[in-house]
């Protein structure tokens, strides 16, 4: 339990939110990542919508100011603003929190920028349940709303190497893309070898009587809590899809006949996310095993402190192995 | 030479028949499908021929040159107007001009930005002038001379993202960044709904350098487009008040409509009275 759970604080902010088990981690792997590529291609420019330091951009910021534009407190603008740029062949990294990109400038998104294919990257702050700032700035419905934008790519990247990896990946890739920013100190779970293809799931772990299909920093939980469950002899395979859009539905559906069964992990709700699509794969494969959800209610989520929040709503370690050991 | 590029003097006479001509290519337009966004279209047209065929840097023969002006239609309804303008600067067929609106046409009643000389998607409104800001940030980057012209109208003034791009537009000192406010006084749901103005003084309230014209007056036009190119620090905005319908009386006549639709018959008396006025038919 956390000092700020101990002393019943709600510590909404500022704590190491994507942290589970007690790895190393790197500061802002994303703005490093998108400075140390500005320095080779000279055409990348970031904006924010007043949110630089809040979005690990500032990295970026320090390294090309003349490259980098704070559009002030308005998501439409900035990415309106992003599309215009692309248009005159700059890449353009838009960087706010989820909720904003997401809900407040959807038809911008969807329309002056995925209906167009520019070549915009879309990154998003605060995903899922990683503040406990409620539902103001929990983006836990945003791989479902942008799931729905033909053309858009969207990645949930699991922690600081595939961070790193996946920015240089949608910087190679030419059109819009939508990636959920895990922020601050970000652990270090994958190897530094660690190969990062858009639209490619990457088979962590082997196993027989459970197969996790889990995206985001579920996939950390993930592999602790088959590591957990092997010593309950329990054998747990692990399947780490970080690209929502495209979807590897090839992956999924040959993994899912390798198990008994099936559990979902994500840190978004339950439906029209990550288990929304495992189920329409299985289903249009033909491939029949029981999906187990793990993931957010389809409710709005209160303040809180985030360990509070995460072992509440069953996104801890802990609770993934409780539940998985209950249904095998 | 086949760019276009500012002339030291405007020919007026000649930009006021190629209007006429614009006009004209309009009605043959709305006559195809009976319907169509005419109303708007004929008030812009003496803005659109004064941009098209004397303000603009462009190259019909290259649309894709990196230094043009360019020339983001944010009201993207208003598309019968840029099609006669594409149309009468070469970069489309005349002869596709009849296809407006029908199916499989790539002249839609509201753009997107597949057909050639279309800058951006325009229709969802609000969305033109943040574009605008981008491309004049993205060009100013480059070290281009090239200017980015936004046309929008006092109906898509009430889309809040119309104000966000405005002042992020002048903290940038956008210089490059000519706004084309259309004030024709119609909305979808008739007059205006809510009262914008007084519209030049919002856009001078935020940092624009603001000018209002009579955006039907070919001489003020083409003298505040060229007031407009002065690189002082701060964006330019021209408040063109327009009649919906300009030079065809029985549209300028009709209730201000948004969507104006009359059957085939209609549309030829209209067509030949157009003629007689000025001056095509005898």
């Amino acid at each position: 339990m956390s000092r700020a759970m101990e002393a019943g604080r709600t510590l909404a902010m500022g704590e190491n939110e994507a942290a589970g088990g007690g790895r190393k981690s790197v500061d802002a792997p994303f703005g490093k990542a998108l400075a140390r590529l500005g320095l080779e291609r000279a055409n990348i420019v970031g904006l924010t919508a007043d949110l630089g330091k809040y979005t690990d951009i500032h990295p970026f910021r320090d390294a090309h100011p003349e490259r980098f534009f704070n559009v002030g407190m308005a998501e439409q603008n900035l990415v309106a603003v992003a599309a215009g740029l692309a248009r005159t062949g700059k890449q353009a990294f838009a960087t706010t929190y989820g909720v904003f990109a997401s809900r407040r400038a959807f038809d911008f998104v969807a329309i002056t920028l995925a209906h167009s294919n520019l070549d915009v990257k879309i990154i998003a702050g605060l995903p899922g349940l990683t503040t406990g700032y409620g539902g103001t700035h929990q983006a836990i419905e945003d791989l479902a709303l942008m799931r729905m934008i033909p053309g858009l790519t969207i990645i949930d990247p699991m922690d600081a190497t595939e961070i790193d990896a996946a920015t240089v990946a949608m910087s190679d890739h030419q059109g819009p893309v939508y990636m959920r920013l895990l922020r601050g100190a970000v652990p270090v779970v994958l190897e530094p070898g660690y190969k990062f293809e858009i639209g490619k799931a990457r088979q962590l772990r082997d196993g027989k009587d459970v197969g996790i299909i889990s995206t985001g920093l579920m996939s950390e939980r993930a592999i602790d809590a088959a590591a957990l469950l092997e010593k309950r002899g329990i054998s747990v395979a692990v399947l780490h899809v970080p690209t929502i859009k495209p979807f590897d539905a090839e992956t999924v559906a040959a993994f899912a006949a390798s198990v008994g069964q099936v559990v979902t992990a994500e840190n978004h709700v339950i439906v029209g996310g990550l288990a929304s699509l495992v189920v329409e794969t299985l289903f249009d494969a033909g491939i029949v095993r029981k999906v187990t959800r793990i993931g957010l209610p389809d409710r709005y989520i209160e303040c809180g402190a985030v360990p509070t929040l995460q072992q509440k709503y069953g996104l801890t370690v802990e609770a993934v192995v409780e539940r998985i050991a209950a249904i095998s | 030479m086949t760019r276009n590029s500012p002339p030291a003097e405007a020919d007026i006479a000649a930009l006021k028949a190629r209007a006429t001509t614009l006009r004209r290519h309009m009605l043959t337009m709305a006559r195809g499908q009976g319907a169509g966004y005419i109303g708007q279209g004929l008030g812009i047209a003496d803005a659109l021929t004064a941009l098209y065929f004397h303000e603009l840097r462009y190259d019909p023969e290259n649309l894709g040159w990196v230094d043009r002006d360019r020339f983001l239609l944010s009201t993207g309804h208003y598309s019968i107007a840029l099609w006669a303008a594409l149309a009468e600067a070469g970069i489309i067929p005349v002869a596709e001009l009849v296809t407006y609106g029908a199916d499989n046409s790539r002249l839609e009643m509201s753009t997107l930005d597949t057909t050639p000389g279309v800058e951006v998607i325009g229709g969802s409104l609000g969305h033109g002038l943040g574009q605008g800001v981008g491309q004049a940030l993205g060009l100013r980057l480059d070290r281009s001379e090239a200017r980015v012209f936004v046309e929008l109208s006092d109906g898509e003034l009430q889309e809040g993202s119309t104000w966000e791009a405005a002042m992020s537009a002048s903290h940038f000192q956008l210089d490059g960044l000519v706004a084309l406010v259309d004030c024709n006084g119609i909305q979808a749901d008739g007059p205006v709904v809510l009262d914008m103005e007084p519209v030049a003084d919002k856009w001078r309230s935020f940092g624009w350098e603001t000018f209002e014209i009579d955006g039907n007056d070919m001489d003020a036009v083409v003298a505040t487009l060229a007031k407009a190119r002065q690189r002082n620090g701060k964006p330019k905005a021209i408040v063109l008040r327009t009649l919906p319908g300009k030079g065809v009386r029985r549209i300028e006549q009709s209730e201000k409509s948004h969507f104006f639709r009359v059957d085939v018959g209609q549309w030829d008396s209209i067509i030949d009275e157009f003629e007689q006025n000025v001056g095509l038919k005898p």
